[in-house]
C-alpha cells in the first residue's frame, strides 16, 4: 500500500491522488445512473473529498470507519479497489457485495469499512461498538464514524457519542457539515452556531474544522486519534464542507442558489491542495494533469470492469441470510413454482 | 427429540429457570473472554430481574457491562462490536423496551450479512423478558418474539424449560449468527432438571417432546409448556395429550410438529403472543401444508386477544392466556 500520510511527499500526492478518484469515480456514477446502467439511487461525494481523504489519511489502515449513504468517497479514502465498488455500483456479483448491497451499502469489514449505511444517524453506534472491541480485546486501533449534519439530530446518534465518552472508548465522530439535511438547510435543523458545540454535553473535545481544507482536516483527526489511543475517549470533529451536487441525483436543488454552490466551487479542496504541493515544488502542472489522466484511466478501467462483470445468478438471492444452514431458506429457495399436479409437482 | 432422551445419560442438577440462564452465561463467559454480556443494570445490581445476579462479581466490568439507559445505542454497540471481533449478550430487560431498538435491529443486525455479501459474521445474542401475570401493566408485559421471528436474517428461541432455559442461552451464544433469546418472566423460579455438562447446548432450530401422547397434539411455548404438561397430567386417562415445546421459533423444527400432528391428527397451538397474524399462524401454516389430510379438526389457538396487557388484576386475567384455555381448546376437537 503506498504511503498515505501528510507527512511525506508520497503521501500527500496519494492523498491527491485518492481525491481525484473520488471525484472521478462519483462523476461516473452520476453518469451511469443517469443512463440507466446502475440502477437504485446514487448519493455522491463531489466536493467533500478534502474530509474523507484527509480523514482516512490520519488513520492506520487497520482502522475502522462507518460510513453513511454518501459513502463512496469513504470507501476510496479507505483504500477499497474502484473495480469491485463499480461492480458493485452495477449489481454485479463480483462487486464487494455480490450485488446485493449496491451504492449504499458497499463494505469491506477486512479493510475496516463497516458499511455504507442507509438509515441517517445509524453508523455512530456501530462505530461505538467496533470501538468497544478494540477496547475489549487490547488492540490498538480506533473506530471513526463519518456523519452528516442531518444525523446529528437523530437520538442514537447522542446515545452512541454518550457511551463511548462515558467508557473512554477509541472513537471519533466525524461530522459532515455540508450545509443541508437532504433538501433542508442545516440552520433550520439545529439551534447551535457549530454542530461540534454538542460536544460539551459529553465533556469531551469538540472542534470545527474548514473540510475544503485537507490539511485542517487531517490535523483535527491526527490529534482525536492520539487522543483516542492515549485512553482518553472520543473526539467530535465537525467538518464544514459542500455538496456541488443534490442529496441524491435527480434532485432539483431548487433549495440552493447558482452564487452559493459557485462561492464554494471557488474554494475547492483538490484546486486549493493542488496549489498548495505545486507551491511546495512537490507536483507541476504537466505532473498533476498526468495523475488526472492516470485516474481517468483506472476509473475507465473500473466501469469496463463493471460492465464485463456478470450478474450474480438468481439463485444467489439466497445466499448469506445466516451463517447457520437454515431450512426455512433453503425450502423457500427451491419451492414449486407451479402445483404440479397431486404429485407436488416438478418444482422449480 | 423426547425432552427424556434429550436428559438422558446426564448428570443433572435441579435449579430454577433463572439459575439456569445465569449458569449458561457463567459457562460461556468463562469459556471465551471474547463473551460479555451488557445492558441496563446488569453488573453491581444483579439484573432488574436478578438474572446476572452474581455474575458481575465473577467476571468483573469487562465481561459484565452496565450501559446507559439507551437502548437504540447499546444495542447498535452490540452490533458494531459483533462485526468486529467479539461476542456481546445484550440484555433488554423488558421485550417492549425493543421498540426503542429496533431500528439497529431491523436495518443493521438482520441484514448486515446479507448486505454485505456474508462478508460479516454477527454473533450477537439479546436477552429479553416477556410475558404478563404480574401486573406490570401493557409497556413491561409485552410478548413480541412473533416480531422477532418474523423478520429475516434474525434468530428467535423461547425457552419453556430451565434445560432449554440453558442450552439455549448457551447456543445462541455459540452461534454466529444473531440470536434473541425471549424469557418469559413469570417461569423464572419455575424448576427443573439441567444438565450439568458445560457443553450441553440446546440446538437452535429443534422442538422437544416434553410429553408423548396419542390423541392431540399442544405445541406449547414459554410459560404454557408447563401449564399444558399439568393439564396433559389432568386429562390423562380421559385423553392422551402430547405437548411439544418449539424451543426455537425461528428457524421452527417443523419436522417434529408435522409428525406429531400425523399421529394424533389434532393440534392446539398455544403462545402467549398476540393471536392475530403471529406464531400461532405460522405453526399452523406450517402444520396444514405437511399434514393437511391427516387433520381431524380444526387447529385450535391459544394466546393474547389482540390486547396489549392491562394492570389491573381481573383484566389481565382475561386476556392472559393458561392453562385452562388449553385444557378448554383440547376439549374442544378431543
Amino acid at each position: 500500500m503506498a504511503d498515505y500520510t501528510l507527512e511525506t511527499e508520497q503521501g500527500r500526492l496519494e492523498a491527491l491522488r485518492r481525491m481525484l478518484t473520488i471525484r472521478e469515480f462519483d462523476t461516473k456514477a452520476g453518469h451511469y445512473f443517469a443512463d440507466g446502467e446502475i440502477p437504485g439511487f446514487v448519493h455522491l461525494y463531489i466536493g467533500e473529498e478534502a474530509v474523507g481523504v484527509g480523514t482516512c489519511a490520519a488513520l492506520d489502515p487497520d482502522d475502522y470507519i462507518t460510513s453513511t449513504h454518501r459513502g463512496h468517497g469513504h470507501c476510496i479514502a479507505k483504500g477499497l479497489d474502484t473495480k469491485l465498488m463499480m461492480a458493485e455500483l452495477f449489481g454485479k456479483q463480483s462487486g464487494y457485495c455480490n450485488g446485493k448491497g449496491g451504492s449504499m451499502h458497499i463494505a469491506d469489514v477486512d479493510s475496516g469499512m463497516l458499511g455504507a449505511n442507509g438509515i441517517v444517524g445509524a453508523g455512530p453506534p456501530l462505530a461505538t461498538g467496533a470501538a468497544l472491541s478494540i477496547d475489549h480485546q487490547g488492540r490498538d486501533e480506533v473506530a471513526l464514524a463519518f456523519l452528516g449534519d442531518g444525523a446529528t439530530a437523530q437520538g442514537q446518534v447522542h446515545e452512541a457519542v454518550n457511551m463511548a465518552s462515558t467508557w473512554d472508548l477509541p472513537a471519533i465522530f466525524l461530522i459532515e457539515n455540508n450545509q443541508y439535511g437532504e433538501a433542508t438547510p442545516v440552520e433550520d435543523q439545529h439551534n447551535v452556531e457549530h454542530l461540534s458545540d454538542s460536544a460539551q454535553a459529553y465533556d469531551i473535545p469538540g472542534v470545527t474544522v474548514d473540510g475544503m481544507d485537507i490539511t485542517a482536516v487531517y490535523e483535527a483527526v491526527r490529534e482525536a486519534r492520539k487522543r483516542a489511543r492515549d485512553g482518553d475517549g472520543p473526539t467530535l470533529i465537525e467538518a464544514e464542507t459542500y455538496r456541488y451536487h443534490g442529496h441524491y441525483e435527480g434532485d432539483e436543488q431548487n433549495y440552493r442558489t447558482d452564487e452559493e454552490l459557485q462561492m464554494w466551487k471557488d474554494r475547492d479542496a483538490i484546486d486549493a491542495f493542488k496549489e498548495r504541493l505545486i507551491d511546495r515544488g512537490e507536483l507541476t502542472e504537466e505532473s498533476f494533469e498526468e495523475m488526472r489522466a492516470e485516474v481517468e484511466e483506472s476509473i475507465a478501467d473500473a466501469i469496463e470492469f463493471a460492465q464485463d462483470a456478470d450478474l450474480p445468478a438468481r439463485e444467489e438471492a439466497y445466499d448469506d441470510m445466516f451463517n447457520a444452514d437454515v431450512p426455512e431458506i433453503e425450502q423457500f429457495a427451491n419451492r414449486p413454482l407451479t402445483d404440479g399436479g397431486s404429485d407436488g409437482g416438478d418444482g422449480r | 427429540m423426547t425432552a427424556q432422551a434429550q436428559l438422558e445419560g446426564q448428570e443433572t442438577e435441579t435449579m430454577t429457570v433463572r439459575e439456569a440462564i445465569r449458569q449458561g452465561l457463567r459457562e460461556e463467559l468463562a469459556r471465551d473472554d471474547d463473551v460479555y454480556i451488557m445492558g441496563e443494570d446488569v453488573g453491581a445490581f444483579g439484573g432488574v430481574l436478578e438474572v446476572t445476579g452474581s455474575l458481575y462479581e465473577e467476571f468483573g466490568g469487562e465481561q459484565v457491562r452496565d450501559t446507559p439507559i439507551a437502548e437504540a445505542g447499546y444495542v447498535g454497540a452490540a452490533v458494531g462490536a459483533a462485526a468486529t471481533g467479539t461476542r456481546p449478550v445484550a440484555e433488554l430487560m423488558f421485550s417492549d423496551f425493543m421498540g426503542v431498538s429496533m431500528e439497529q435491529i431491523m436495518n443493521q443486525m438482520a441484514k448486515m450479512r446479507y448486505m454485505f455479501g456474508g462478508k460479516t459474521e454477527m454473533p450477537v445474542t439479546i436477552r429479553a423478558t416477556e410475558g404478563g401475570g404480574m401486573g406490570a401493566a401493557s409497556q413491561h408485559s409485552g410478548t413480541v418474539h412473533t416480531w422477532i421471528a418474523h423478520f429475516p436474517g434474525l434468530m428467535a428461541v423461547a425457552p419453556g424449560t430451565a434445560a432449554s432455559a440453558k442450552g439455549l442461552t448457551k447456543a445462541a451464544i455459540r452461534s454466529d449468527d444473531p440470536v434473541f433469546v425471549f424469557e418469559n418472566k413469570m417461569i423464572y423460579e419455575q424448576k427443573g432438571e439441567v444438565p450439568v455438562d458445560e457443553d450441553f447446548v440446546t440446538p437452535i432450530g429443534e422442538a422437544s417432546v416434553e410429553r408423548e401422547g396419542e390423541d392431540v397434539t399442544v405445541v406449547a411455548t414459554q410459560r404454557l409448556v408447563g401449564e399444558s404438561l399439568d393439564v396433559a397430567e389432568d386429562l390423562a386417562g380421559d385423553v392422551s395429550v402430547e405437548v411439544i415445546d418449539p424451543q426455537s421459533l425461528y428457524p421452527l423444527d417443523t419436522d417434529t410438529i408435522v409428525e406429531s400432528l400425523q399421529k394424533t391428527g389434532r393440534m392446539v397451538v398455544a403462545d402467549e403472543s398476540p393471536l392475530s397474524y403471529g406464531t400461532h399462524a405460522e405453526i399452523i401454516t406450517r402444520a396444514q401444508e405437511e399434514a393437511f389430510f391427516s387433520l381431524d379438526a380444526p387447529i385450535q389457538r391459544v394466546g393474547t386477544p389482540d390486547t396489549h396487557m392491562p394492570f389491573s388484576t381481573p383484566l389481565e386475567q382475561e386476556v392472559l392466556p393458561t392453562g385452562e384455555e388449553v385444557q378448554q381448546a383440547i376439549e374442544r376437537i378431543a
